[in-house]
């Protein structure tokens, strides 16, 4: 094996440690949101320190690799993509210590009612879900999986789109929760985003392994 | 005008500076290039890569018929320079070769002063009168972007020049004679960094007014300098496409595993 290529193994298997480490990020923020403990937002604003550094390592690692290697080809196109997939997943990083503000700024638990309606609950297992689909695309080399991804990312659309409308009404209803309600239409918002970053990554995956460019198209 | 008879490739001589059509090339029993068929447009920079003994210098050679000289070579096949097959019996390989520079892995300067080694092709050639030779000397020498460092200095030895220096004095007496091809055998392996660069600065300026053949074993220098390259194996042509395409998404699986370390 050339050192190249150990290098870019390792390449791999920090990424998929910062895949899951975002990936946890997210599952705290939605039981931070169903048990209004905020000592788990805490411990995922502090999470995102790490989340932080594993991306400088990362970016490091990448130049290192251009300037000491020359990578040219589907290694050339390997770290581009990584590249782009480490700054993807830190969004999604600072997407989850976000929620988790809005959970330490929150007084009391969230209507359920209201979660109930907008499919809070729902939006989080989607997000999770297309972080996950996305990481075993990568990991297997899978590009009809990370293409199944722009149709997932749908279900998200869709939630947020109907969203205003709901919390609108139920702000109508419930004016002394109007804070909260607005608090759950901002983590909507962002959770909508976790598919668009995931679409990214997808659109990264299918350029590294098929060396097509299909973003903006 | 184009001489008759001489196995004129129309096509071409519309389209390719070079061209060699099925071109198989064997050294006694051993074969070294089969079947090989490439076109090369004017001013462009085209890079050979592949393993060693995979047939790029041997076809480097067939274009100038530098061949020729090996005892027990087989050649079949054309090539074409400027529309005309050059292993057609009636091409005088003299007259063919004028048309042609080469530049060798080492710097091979005569034991001759700088001046005499950029003149002596137009010496023994057309030999014009002495201004004339001092001028094309001295164009030669700002072309091979040595003028600056040798100016004051060409009635030296080129041998007291740096092996750097002495590859582009190579290359300015191969211009000096006004070819309108240059190949070149790897013309950097021999020389350090700085050297190197300068060799690979000059071949891309070069292309403005030659066609450029590189043989070259360096992957990047490849990927700076050609606008094309031609990967080789086992004597076969696997994949000849935009320099860009072969070092971002080559088409053949062979090509890739070459070029990222992964070849065997």
């Amino acid at each position: 094996m050339t050192q190249l290529q150990i290098e870019l193994d390792q390449l791999k298997a920090d990424i998929t440690e910062m895949w899951m480490l975002v990936g946890h990020q997210l599952d705290k923020a939605m039981l931070a949101v169903k048990t209004f403990d905020k000592n788990y937002a805490r411990e995922m604003i502090a999470g995102e320190k790490r989340v932080n550094s594993m991306e400088l390592k990362i970016d490091r690692d990448c130049e290192n690799i251009f300037a000491l290697f020359n990578p040219v080809a589907i290694d050339l196109r390997f770290v581009l993509a990584i590249l782009k997939i480490n700054n993807n997943l830190e969004r999604i990083g600072d997407i989850a210590e976000s929620i988790g503000k809005y959970i330490i700024t929150e007084k009391k638990p969230f209507d359920e009612i209201l979660l109930e309606k907008t499919k809070l609950y729902l939006m989080f297992d989607a997000a999770k879900e297309i972080i996950n689909d996305v990481l075993i695309a990568f990991n297997t080399e899978d590009t009809h999986l990370a293409r199944s991804v722009f149709g997932k990312d749908a279900i998200l659309d869709d939630i947020d789109a109907a969203a205003s409308r709901i919390i609108a009404i139920h702000l109508r209803e419930n004016i002394d929760l109007a804070e909260q309600a607005l608090n759950v239409h901002a983590i909507i918002r962002r959770l909508e985003r976790v598919g668009d970053q995931c679409k990214n990554i997808a659109e990264e995956i299918i350029f590294y392994l098929e060396a097509k460019v299909i973003k903006h198209k | 005008m184009v001489p008759e008879n001489i196995g004129l490739n129309e096509d071409t001589y519309m389209q390719y500076k070079i061209e060699a059509q099925n071109l198989n090339l064997y050294y006694g029993a051993k074969q070294a290039l089969a079947n090989v068929s490439i076109g090369i447009h004017s001013n462009t920079v085209t890079a050979f890569i592949g393993p060693s003994g995979c047939g790029k210098s041997s076809l480097l050679r067939c274009f100038n018929r530098m061949n020729d000289l090996i005892d027990n070579v087989i050649i079949e096949g054309n090539v074409f320079i400027d529309g005309i097959n050059i292993y057609n019996k009636t091409v005088d390989v003299f007259e063919c070769r004028k048309k042609i520079g080469m530049v060798f892995q080492r710097p091979n300067p005569f034991p001759k002063s700088i001046f005499d080694n950029v003149a002596f092709g137009l010496r023994i050639n057309d030999n014009p009168p002495k201004s004339i030779i001092k001028d094309i000397v001295e164009e030669a020498l700002i072309k091979a972007a040595l003028w600056d460092e040798v100016k004051d200095s060409l009635q030296k030895s080129a041998l007291a020049l740096s092996g750097g220096q002495q590859q582009r004095l190579c290359i300015a007496r191969a211009i000096a004679v006004k070819p309108s091809i240059l190949l070149m055998d790897e013309p950097a392996s021999a020389l350090d960094p700085i050297s190197t660069a300068k060799i690979e600065e000059l071949i891309y300026q070069l292309k403005d007014s030659f066609t450029i053949v590189v043989v070259t074993h360096n992957m990047q220098q490849a990927a700076r300098i050609s606008d094309k390259t031609a990967f080789f194996y086992m004597g076969e042509l696997i994949e000849f496409d935009e320099t860009e395409k072969i070092f971002t998404n080559p088409a053949k699986n062979a090509t890739q595993n070459y070029i990222t370390g992964r070849f065997g």
